[in-house]
C-alpha cells in the first residue's frame, strides 16, 4: 500500500509546485498595466532624464560668448590611459604682458577609443570638461567619431588662471 | 456539388491562415505581458500586422535544399504535417449544424488523422540529411507517439459518459450542463491530463526539448527555410487550436451556453449571446492556459517526458476510466 | 549500452565528437566545448578557451596604477565593482595607506550590492537555460534597481570604475541610503517570489537534483570557489577567511551545502542574496562621517617586491598578483581568476549524464567567460 500512497503524494506534490508557479507569472500577467517595465525608446525621448554624473561623451562646455576653460596644458592627454585625447597646442601671443603663453589650438577627442573611463575629467586643474549626457552617438562614418572639441573661434576665458 | 466542395475547402484554408495569424499574434503578445514587457507595438496599431510582416519575409526567402537530400520527401513533409491539420478542423463542430462532416466516429477519426502529423515530423527530419535532426524527429516521434494514447484515453473516459462518438451527439449530451460539471471528479482527473498531454501532442510548452533544445539543434525542422518553415509553424499552431477545440468540445459543452439549473433569468442572457462566440470564447480560454504552461515551466528532459507519460499519465487514465465506467453503470453523474 | 553488453552482442560503436561551438545560446559568452559522446552520454568535455583574450594583463604593465582599475572592469563585468576593488587594495596594502572608515563601508555596500546584481542576472539566465524563459525578464527587471543607483552615484551601469587607489572617486550621492533601502525592501519580496517559481517547482528540481555531483575533495583539488565551492562543502569564503574592507564588523554566515549537485549551488546562491541584503542593511543606516579619498601622491609608485590581494566576487576568489620593480607601472600584474578554475571542474562533473543536464550544470557554475580569458 506504501508505495501506492507515496505515487500518488509525488503527484499531488507535483502538481501542487506548479500552480504555485503558475501563480505567480499568472500575477503579473493579471497587473500588467502596472507592472510593465519597458519603455518605448525612440517614443520617449523627450521624457528621458539621464542622472547627473551619468557618462556619455566627453564635452568641452562653452558660454555665451564662445569661450572655454582649457588651458592646453595636457593633463588629460596624461591621464588618459589608451590615448583618446591628443592636445595640440599653439603658442599665442598674451594681450597683457606680451609674452607667448601656450593656448589650445586642436582639443582632439577620439570617441571611438574612449573607454569613458573619467579620468580626464578628474585630472583636469580647470575644469574644462564634462561628461555630457547624450549616448547617441551612432554615425555611419567611422570619421566622425573623431572630434575636436574646442569649437572654432573660441578662446579662453579671461579668467581662468593656469 | 464539386462548387460546394470546393467552396468549403476556400473557406477552411481562410479559417486556417486567419487563424494562425491571429494566434501568432496573440502568443507574442501573451509572452510579453508574462514577462513584463509590451511586445510588438511597431507594425500597425499595437502591432497587428506583425504576423503578416512576418509571413511576406518568409515568403520573400531563398529555399535552400541540403546537396545529398531526398528532394522528394524533403517537399512532401510540410505538406503531410498541413493536410493532417486541415483534415481534423473539418470535423469541429462550431455551432448547430456548422460542421463540415458530421461523421458517426467523430472524436475517433479527429485523433487518427492527426497521428497523420508524426510522418511529417519524422520525413522532415530524415529528408535533410542531418544526423542531428534526425535525432531530433525521432525524440519529437517518440513523444508524439507516446503522448497520443494519453490524449484518446483522457477523452474516452468522457465518452463513456456521453455514450457516443460523434460529436454533435456529445454536444447534445451536455444539454443539461457541460460534462465538466456533470461528471464531477472523473472528467476533472481527465481534463488534467488531456491538456497535458494536448502541449505534449503539439511539441509545445515544458515538452519542446525537440525543438527549442538551443543545445545541440534545433529540432526536425533545422534544414527548412522560407516559406516551409513556416508551413511547420502553421501546424503547430493548427494543431494548437485542435487541440484546445476537440477540449473544448468534449468537457465544456463546445458551443453550449453556460447554464446554471432552472435560473430562467440567467440562462436567457446567457442565450442571447451567440453559440459561435461561446465556443470561440472556450477555445481561447484553453489556448490561454496552454501558453500559460509554456511561459512558466521549465523544460523536461526527454526521459522525463517519457517517463512521465507511461509511469504516470498512463495508469491515471487507465484508472480513470475503470472509474468511469464504474460511475456510469451505478449512474452516479448528474 | 555499457561496454559489456556491445561486447556480448558484438556491436561496435564508434564515439562522435560534437562541438558546442563558439557562438552558442547557452555557453554565456564565447565558449568552445568539444563534447565526446556516446549515443546521448557524455564521455568527456573538453572547453577551448581564449576567444575572448584581449590581453588584459599585457595592458596594465603600460598603464600607471590609476589607470589599470578601469581595465579590471571589463573582465568579470558582473562584479565590476569587485574587481576595481581588488586592484586597490593591492596598491593600498603596498603602499601602506589606511583609507578612511567611510570609504571602506561604502565599498562594502557596493560590493554586496554588485554580488546580488550578479546573481539576480545569473538566475534570470538559469531559468532561460532550462527553459522557463520568463524567469530572464524577472531576474533583470530587480537588477534595474541596482542598476539606477550606481548609474546615480558611479556614472555608469556596467562598467563603474568608481574606486581609485586610496578611496573612491567621488562622494556618495545624496540619494543613495534612500535608494538602497528602497531596493531592499522591495527585494525582500521578490526572493520569495524566485522561490515560488523556480526553485519548488518539480520540473525544476528533477532537472537539477542529484546532477553533477562535485565532492569536497574534487572542489578543493580544482581550486574551485565561490558558491560553486561551497556548495560541496570546501569552505572558502575570503570574507571570512581574509576579510578586508568592512567584512570584520558585520555578522553574516558562510553557505556551506553538503551535496554538492547542481541544486546545491543553484540553493547555495539564493542564501547568498539572502545574506549580501543583511549585510547591506546592517552597514547602510551607519555609514561614518569622513573623507572619501586618502592623500596619494599625484604619481603612485609600489615598492620593490611582490604584492597579492584576494577578494570574494560573485564567481569565488578573485586574486591580484603585482610584481612591482619600484616604477609606476607593475612589472607584472596576474589575476587568478575564478572562472578559470571553476570551468575546468566541468569535465569532471559531466561524464555519464546527458547533453542536457551539461547545460544545466554549466549555468549553475556561473561562467562569464571574459574572466577566464580575460
Amino acid at each position: 500500500m506504501n508505495p501506492i500512497l507515496k505515487y500518488i503524494g509525488d503527484i499531488a506534490h507535483g502538481l501542487k509546485t506548479l500552480i504555485k508557479g503558475m501563480q505567480v507569472t499568472g500575477y503579473y500577467i493579471s497587473h500588467a498595466k502596472k507592472e510593465i517595465i519597458t519603455q518605448q525608446y525612440p517614443e520617449n525621448r523627450e521624457s528621458l532624464e539621464m542622472f547627473d554624473r551619468y557618462r556619455g561623451i566627453v564635452e568641452m562646455p562653452h558660454d555665451e560668448n564662445n569661450e572655454h576653460a582649457c588651458t592646453g596644458c595636457s593633463a588629460c592627454e596624461v591621464a588618459c590611459p589608451n590615448g583618446t585625447i591628443e592636445i595640440i597646442s599653439k603658442r599665442v601671443e598674451d594681450p597683457e604682458t606680451g609674452r607667448k603663453k601656450k593656448a589650445i589650438d586642436q582639443f582632439v577627442y577620439h570617441y571611438s577609443m574612449c573607454t569613458l573611463c573619467n579620468l580626464c575629467i578628474l585630472s583636469c586643474p580647470t575644469d574644462a570638461i564634462i561628461m555630457g549626457k547624450n549616448f547617441e552617438h551612432s554615425v555611419f562614418d567611422r570619421k566622425q567619431l573623431t572630434m575636436t572639441l574646442n569649437k572654432p573661434g573660441s578662446k579662453i576665458r579671461a579668467d581662468v588662471k593656469e | 456539388m464539386a462548387i460546394e466542395w470546393a467552396i468549403i475547402g476556400l473557406v477552411l484554408i481562410l479559417f486556417v491562415a486567419i487563424s494562425v495569424i491571429i494566434l501568432v499574434y496573440v502568443e507574442r503578445k501573451v509572452a510579453a505581458f508574462f514577462q513584463l514587457r509590451l511586445g510588438p507595438m511597431r507594425v500597425g496599431k499595437w502591432g497587428m500586422l506583425q504576423t503578416i510582416a512576418d509571413f511576406i519575409k518568409l515568403l520573400m526567402k531563398e529555399h535552400i535544399i541540403t546537396k545529398k537530400a531526398d528532394k522528394f520527401l524533403f517537399n512532401l513533409a510540410p505538406f503531410i504535417i498541413v493536410t493532417a491539420s486541415f483534415l481534423a478542423i473539418g470535423a469541429i463542430p462550431f455551432a448547430l449544424g456548422l460542421q463540415v462532416m458530421d461523421i458517426n466516429i467523430g472524436v475517433f477519426y479527429i485523433t487518427a488523422v492527426s497521428s497523420i502529423g508524426v510522418l511529417g515530423i519524422l520525413l522532415g527530419g530524415w529528408a535533410g540529411n542531418n544526423k542531428y535532426s534526425m535525432i531530433g524527429a525521432l525524440r519529437s516521434g517518440a513523444q508524439v507517439v507516446s503522448y497520443e494514447l494519453s490524449i484518446t484515453l483522457s477523452l474516452l473516459a468522457m465518452i463513456v459518459l456521453a455514450g457516443s462518438l460523434q460529436l454533435s451527439e456529445i454536444i447534445a449530451s451536455q444539454q443539461t450542463g457541460w460534462w465538466i460539471f456533470k461528471g464531477h471528479i472523473p472528467a476533472w482527473i481527465a481534463f488534467t491530463v488531456f491538456v497535458i498531454a494536448g502541449t505534449a501532442e503539439t511539441n509545445r510548452g515544458p515538452f519542446d526539448l525537440a525543438e527549442a533544445e538551443s543545445e545541440l539543434t534545433a529540432g526536425f525542422h533545422t534544414e527548412y527555410s522560407g516559406i516551409k518553415f513556416a508551413m511547420f509553424f502553421l501546424a503547430e499552431y493548427v494543431s494548437l487550436f485542435i487541440i484546445a477545440a476537440v477540449g473544448a468540445t468534449v468537457f465544456f459543452g463546445g458551443w453550449l451556453p453556460f447554464h446554471i439549473g432552472h435560473w430562467q433569468v440567467f440562462n436567457a442572457v446567457m442565450d442571447w449571446i451567440p453559440p459561435i462566440v461561446w465556443f470561440f470564447g472556450k477555445v481561447a480560454a484553453i489556448i490561454g492556459l496552454i501558453m500559460w504552461f509554456k511561459w512558466t515551466f521549465p523544460r523536461l528532459r526527454i526521459d522525463q517526458l517519457l517517463i512521465l507519460e507511461w509511469k504516470y499519465l498512463l495508469p491515471i487514465n487507465l484508472v480513470n476510466l475503470i472509474i468511469v465506467s464504474f460511475i456510469a453503470l451505478m449512474g452516479w453523474y448528474l | 549500452m555499457t561496454a559489456e553488453v556491445k561486447e556480448q552482442r558484438g556491436i561496435k560503436t564508434q564515439e562522435y565528437f560534437v562541438n558546442m561551438g563558439p557562438q552558442h545560446p547557452s555557453t554565456h559568452g564565447v565558449l568552445r566545448l568539444v563534447l565526446e559522446l556516446d549515443g546521448e552520454i557524455i564521455q568527456r568535455v573538453e572547453p577551448h578557451i581564449g576567444y575572448i583574450h584581449r590581453s588584459i594583463e599585457k595592458m596594465c604593465e603600460k598603464d600607471s596604477y590609476r589607470q589599470i582599475v578601469h581595465l579590471t572592469d571589463r573582465m568579470d563585468y558582473l562584479s565590476a565593482n569587485m574587481n576595481n576593488e581588488a586592484v586597490c587594495l593591492a596598491v593600498e596594502s603596498a603602499l601602506e595607506i589606511e583609507v578612511p572608515d567611510r570609504v571602506k563601508v561604502i565599498r562594502t555596500i557596493i560590493a554586496e550590492l554588485t554580488r546580488l546584481a550578479s546573481h539576480q542576472l545569473w538566475w534570470g539566465v538559469m531559468g532561460m537555460d532550462l527553459g522557463a524563459l520568463t524567469a530572464f525578464l524577472y531576474g533583470f527587471r530587480d537588477r534595474e534597481m541596482i542598476n539606477d543607483i550606481f548609474e546615480e552615484t558611479c556614472g555608469a551601469r556596467l562598467t563603474m570604475n568608481y574606486n581609485v587607489p586610496g578611496g573612491l572617486m567621488f562622494d556618495i550621492h545624496p540619494n543613495f541610503q534612500r535608494r538602497v533601502k528602497e531596493f531592499i525592501a522591495h527585494f525582500k519580496t521578490k526572493i520569495p517570489e524566485y522561490d515560488q517559481l523556480l526553485s519548488d517547482n518539480v520540473i525544476f528540481r528533477e532537472r537539477t537534483e542529484g546532477i553533477g555531483i562535485l565532492s569536497k575533495e574534487d572542489a578543493i583539488s580544482y581550486g574551485a570557489t565561490g558558491p560553486t565551492g561551497r556548495a560541496s562543502g570546501f569552505s572558502c569564503d575570503v570574507r571570512k577567511h581574509h576579510p578586508y574592507s568592512a567584512y570584520d564588523r558585520v555578522e553574516f554566515k558562510e553557505i556551506l551545502m553538503e551535496k554538492g549537485d547542481s541544486f546545491a549551488r543553484y540553493k547555495a546562491r539564493i542564501l547568498e542574496m539572502w545574506e549580501s541584503l543583511h549585510i547591506i542593511e546592517q552597514l547602510i543606516d551607519n555609514i561614518p562621517e569622513g573623507e572619501y579619498q586618502a592623500p596619494t601622491k599625484a604619481v603612485i609608485k609600489l615598492p620593490k617586491g611582490e604584492f597579492y590581494q584576494r577578494v570574494e566576487t560573485a564567481r569565488g576568489e578573485l586574486g591580484v598578483y603585482v610584481v612591482s620593480e619600484g616604477s609606476k607601472s607593475p612589472y607584472r600584474l596576474k589575476f587568478r581568476s575564478p572562472g578559470f578554475s571553476n570551468l575546468f571542474t566541468i569535465d569532471h562533473m559531466a561524464r555519464g549524464y546527458k547533453i542536457a543536464d551539461l547545460v544545466a550544470m554549466m549555468s549553475t557554475i556561473d561562467l562569464v567567460i571574459p574572466d577566464i580569458d580575460r
